[in-house]
């Protein structure tokens, strides 16, 4: 039965694609008028510049060791020195390097298992669809710490690839469980219909029809994933999982703690690194945010108008 | 204004009425300067397509608005009292006792997971104190007059067909014998067979319990035998509002003649029809002047400069510049 | 259909329908219960002819678009385009061939077309599956062309809109330029004008009409509206219940309707030129959702003039008038005089 389904107010929303740049387009315009938005992406931009200026920037080489020893913070070591004399504003910098690839890297690997998992598990259905449901189900409830640190023990190599995968293994299947859901309401859209009904082939279907419809979630997704991926990546290294000869954030706290610098009076070097792990944590925390309140306008914030 | 007595006040009366959405792109007017009387007792059609503004008004009117949606300007009195500026205590008073409504789809209205009686049960209580007997006595005899079996008090909603369900809606409607009962395209989501069934319904009750009604939808001929006074919508705008049968008879206004050229008929000559060209109106833009002109077959110089006031013509009202003896 | 054309007398068979029928398990694996969705379905189009299917929600229309688009497999019976059998179409090429020849124009305006591309996508795909005669160049010619053909000129404009840009009516008129970009024989157009505002539809029926008449090609139309299925369609076919009550041609079946069913459908549908002429019923009726069905008429429970046969034997199509079958007892057998009369005045 024909039901009508346009209202006033469906006259007056914003659609998938507003743009004549497309999807990517809307997004980004979408983006640019969101004020989460710019913060978090903003200052995702200043730590991307840090890391990719750290040469230029920093004034030492991180791993000189020829300066005194946990010194104050002063003129000449703008956060002072860690427990083997380098340079702790030098090594924040670099490190923003590995912690940002990290991230991204992480993030990136972790949303591409959930998508090929969760648009798989809506499209071949079935006893498919029961048992990628039941696996994903079981890495969803897993605890995730403690199985980050079985596995980072248990395998020997403790390099950034090591490192990268086990936060993928454990952190996938959240975004997993969305994307087949959104996969699965657009099955049944009539355009999804009638590019079967022209004739089009099933994998051609799912990545050039369904995908591109999913992109917002996939985006929103990622940056997730990417949260995730610097705050378990912290953790890891803080413990001692990661590799404690590599630079970064995670790992100058491992030596903070192991050193006990804030027993011993060097509470910058803990503060430093941990003020990043949590802004680039916020930038990406506030993107997503931002994303959600595109998709949904009624988590928008009402502005009111002046009478 | 027309068709009312001039000795009764009349029931509602809305003033200028301008409703605005609220987007990121600054207002959007979706109601603009809507003027309506309607007496007690009467049957007023508002017809118009999608995004004229119908649904929006009638939610201004039951003061149901929320965010973006907001009464930007206008009145609203509601036998003498002003709708606009009461707060949501002394509107609660008001609603379902004074003036109820029913919604297109009555799956989206009614609780799935409580019976129909105590939906019921929850509206009269809602508003006046009744012993448990009574208001049982109530229910059944409420559905009983809409004409279903009292037997399904017991049911839940996904358990009754969706005529039922809208019936369902209308006793609910009426369970405290309001004075105004609003129905937003309440049949829109039944069959043919149905909705005319239901119609009939709607109008014997009206007879029988003496509410007015403003009856929204955008197919005219659904409420061309039940109406008494029909109002035409365009982009958010009246442009055409009289006696239901002398709308008909005599279209006046470009876009009521275009519309009522738009339905095929089962009975008569087969004639090639024609539509109306184009489409509405996005209302974020709407056009300069007469806001029909773009698809008018009958605009003249006039039409896109100024806009168009409403004139009387033959106890009618018309939004067009035809029609201005001056 | 429209009066001032010549009415044409249909060509040879395009597509015939044999006891088609599909059922739906309802419930888990396990489960014995079967929504019947449609029921022994013998149907046949021709050539230059434009058929509607009307029935309400339920009556298994689109289930019969579905059946014929091979969307869904039939339970049981067949379907015969040119003579062969369409369930048998093993080869990837003929199933691209036959899905060519039979496309589908959906009835949502707002979720037909990909929110993500361009509406010129959906065309160039379909060209590009279908007609492999054309070269790039040959491709952007045809779509602008098509694009002409079902009125949407500047047609090289339009092509490079984005669906959001588009009203209902306009991204309808997308979904007919993509069927026609295969060369159909026959386009099975499910509620095309349903959801678009009234004085769009006409334009969009008269689309469908010029269409049969230029490019001959043929329409399975369906609808629940009557009033627009007479205003284009050649033969009017009703379904009640997953099963046809009644057919023939459009203005034979309206003058003289003999299903019950039909005459109730009839005298519903709104119109404001004509008086009231029935009194309502107090009971809500409506079509059933048929599981496991006993034999019998399905109507019966409905219908005033039930006999007893009604509800033993389930009624067949018998042809009562040239090129008009009915599927109800009363009717074939001419019973209840009141029947024959009080009907028949409707015109």
């Amino acid at each position: 039965m024909a039901v009508r389904v346009v209202t006033d107010q469906a006259a007056i929303e914003v659609p998938v694609v507003a743009s004549r740049r497309g999807v990517l387009g809307t997004v980004g315009r979408g983006l640019a008028r969101n004020r989460k938005a710019v913060a978090g992406l903003a200052l995702f931009g200043f730590f991307v510049l840090v890391a990719l200026l750290a040469p230029l920037i920093a004034p030492y080489n991180p791993s000189a060791l020829q300066f005194g020893q946990m010194l104050q913070p002063s003129a000449k070591h703008l956060l002072g020195t860690t427990g083997t004399g380098q340079d702790i504003f030098s090594q924040l910098l670099f490190g923003t390097r590995e912690s940002l690839l990290i991230a991204v890297g992480a993030g990136l690997g972790a949303t591409l298992v959930s998508v090929i998992i969760g648009v798989s598990a809506a499209y071949l259905g079935g006893i498919w669809d029961h048992a990628l449901n039941l696996f994903t189900d079981v890495f969803l409830v897993l605890p995730t710490l403690p199985l980050m640190i079985i596995i980072g023990t248990y395998l020997n190599n403790r390099g950034l690839l090591v490192l990268i995968g086990v936060i993928v293994i454990t952190g996938w299947s959240y975004g997993a469980r969305q994307l087949r859901s959104q996969a699965l309401s657009l099955r049944n859209r009539d355009f999804l219909e009638a590019a079967r009904a022209r004739g089009e082939q099933s994998l051609y279907i799912i990545v050039f029809e369904v995908l591109p419809n999913m992109t917002s979630l996939i985006v929103a997704i990622f940056f997730g994933a990417a949260l995730y991926a610097v705050l378990a990546a912290a953790g890891l290294q803080f413990i001692g999982l990661g590799d404690p000869n590599s630079l970064s954030w995670g790992t100058m706290l491992y030596w903070a703690q192991a050193n006990g610098a804030l027993l011993a009076g060097s509470p910058v070097w803990v503060l430093a690194p941990g003020f990043c792990i949590a802004a680039l944590g916020a930038a990406f925390a506030l993107i997503n945010y931002a994303f959600d309140e595109i998709s949904n306008p009624a988590l928008r914030p009402v502005r009111r108008r002046g009478k | 204004m027309i068709a009312t007595s001039p000795t009764t006040r009349p029931l509602l009366q809305v003033k200028d009425l301008c409703v605005d959405y609220l987007t990121d792109r600054g207002p959007v007017r979706a109601v603009d300067r809507v003027s309506l009387d309607l007496a007690k007792g009467e049957f007023l059609g508002i017809v118009g397509e999608s995004g004229c503004g119908k649904s929006t008004l009638l939610f201004a009117i039951a003061r149901l608005l929320s965010a973006p949606a907001e009464i930007s300007a206008g009145e609203i009195w509601f036998d003498g009292r002003d709708m606009i500026s009461m707060d949501e205590d002394e509107l609660r008073h008001l609603r379902w006792s004074d003036y109820s409504v029913v919604m297109q789809s009555a799956m989206n209205a009614l609780n799935p997971v409580m019976t129909v009686a105590e939906q019921l049960a929850d509206a009269i209580r809602a508003h006046v104190r009744m012993p448990e007997r009574k208001l049982r006595a109530r229910s059944e005899e409420l559905l009983k007059v809409v004409g279903i079996d009292p037997v399904h008090l017991r049911s839940y909603p996904h358990q009754l067909s969706g005529g039922m369900r809208q019936r369902a809606m209308i006793a609910m409607a009426l369970a405290l014998t309001p004075d105004l009962v609003i129905m937003d395209e309440p049949t829109s989501a039944l069959d043919v067979v149905a909705q005319r069934s239901l119609m009939l319904k709607i109008k014997q009750l009206q007879r029988e319990f003496g509410f007015a009604t403003i009856f929204v939808t955008h197919d005219m001929s659904l409420v061309s035998h039940f109406s008494d006074r029909l109002a035409v919508m365009y982009a958010g705008q009246v442009v055409e509002i009289g006696e239901t049968r002398q709308v008909f008879a005599e279209p006046k206004h470009p876009y009521t003649v275009g519309l009522m050229r738009s339905f095929p008929s089962i009975r008569g000559a087969l004639q090639p029809l024609a539509g109306i060209p184009g489409s509405p109106p996005d209302l974020a833009r709407p056009p300069s002047g007469c806001r029909f002109h773009p698809r008018c077959p009958q605009k003249f110089a006039r039409c896109p400069g100024e806009e168009p006031d409403l004139y009387a013509r033959d106890q009618a009202l018309v939004r067009c510049f035809l029609f201005d003896d001056r | 259909m429209i009066a001032d054309l010549p009415t044409r007398e249909p060509g040879q068979e395009l597509l015939r329908t044999v006891g088609l029928t599909k059922h739906f398990r309802l419930g888990g694996f396990l489960s014995t219960r079967y929504l019947h969705g449609v029921d022994d379905i013998d149907l046949v189009i021709h050539e230059d002819e434009i058929v509607a299917l009307v029935g309400e929600s339920g009556s298994g229309k689109s289930t019969i678009a579905r059946l014929i688009a091979r969307v869904y497999r039939p339970t049981g019976g067949d379907i015969l385009h040119h003579g062969r059998s369409v369930n048998r179409l093993q080869s990837r090429r003929e199933v691209l061939e036959y899905r060519g020849r039979v496309p589908m124009v959906f009835q949502d305006p707002y979720g037909s077309l990909s929110p993500v591309y361009r509406v010129s996508h959906g065309i160039m795909r379909a060209l590009k599956l279908h007609r492999t005669d054309l070269s790039k160049r040959g491709r952007q010619e045809e779509a602008e062309r098509l694009l002409e053909a079902v009125g949407l000129v500047p047609a090289r404009d339009f092509l490079g809109k984005y669906p959001y840009q588009l009203s209902g009516g306009q991204r309808q008129r997308i979904g007919f330029a993509q069927a026609l970009a295969c060369r159909p024989e026959l386009i099975l157009a499910d509620e095309p004008v349903s959801m678009l505002d009234v004085s769009v539809r006409i334009g969009v029926l008269n689309l469908m009409a010029s269409l049969r008449r230029r490019e001959r090609i043929s329409f399975l139309y369906i609808t629940h509206d009557i009033a627009s299925a007479r205003y284009v369609a050649d033969r009017l076919v009703v379904m009640y219940a997953g099963q046809v009550a009644e057919s023939g041609p459009v203005e034979d079946v309206l003058a003289h309707p003999k299903h019950p069913y039909t005459q109730l459908l009839l005298s519903a549908v709104p119109d404001p030129r004509a008086p009231i002429s029935l009194p309502s019923t107090s009971e809500v009726q409506e079509p059933p959702r048929v599981v496991n069905p006993a034999e019998g008429c399905r109507f019966r429970a409905r219908c005033p003039y039930a006999i007893e046969q009604c509800s033993r034997v389930t009624p067949r199509l018998r042809q009562l008038r040239p090129d008009h079958l009915a599927a109800c007892h009363v009717a074939t057998n001419e019973l209840e005089p009141a029947y024959m009369e009080g009907r028949e005045s409707l015109r």
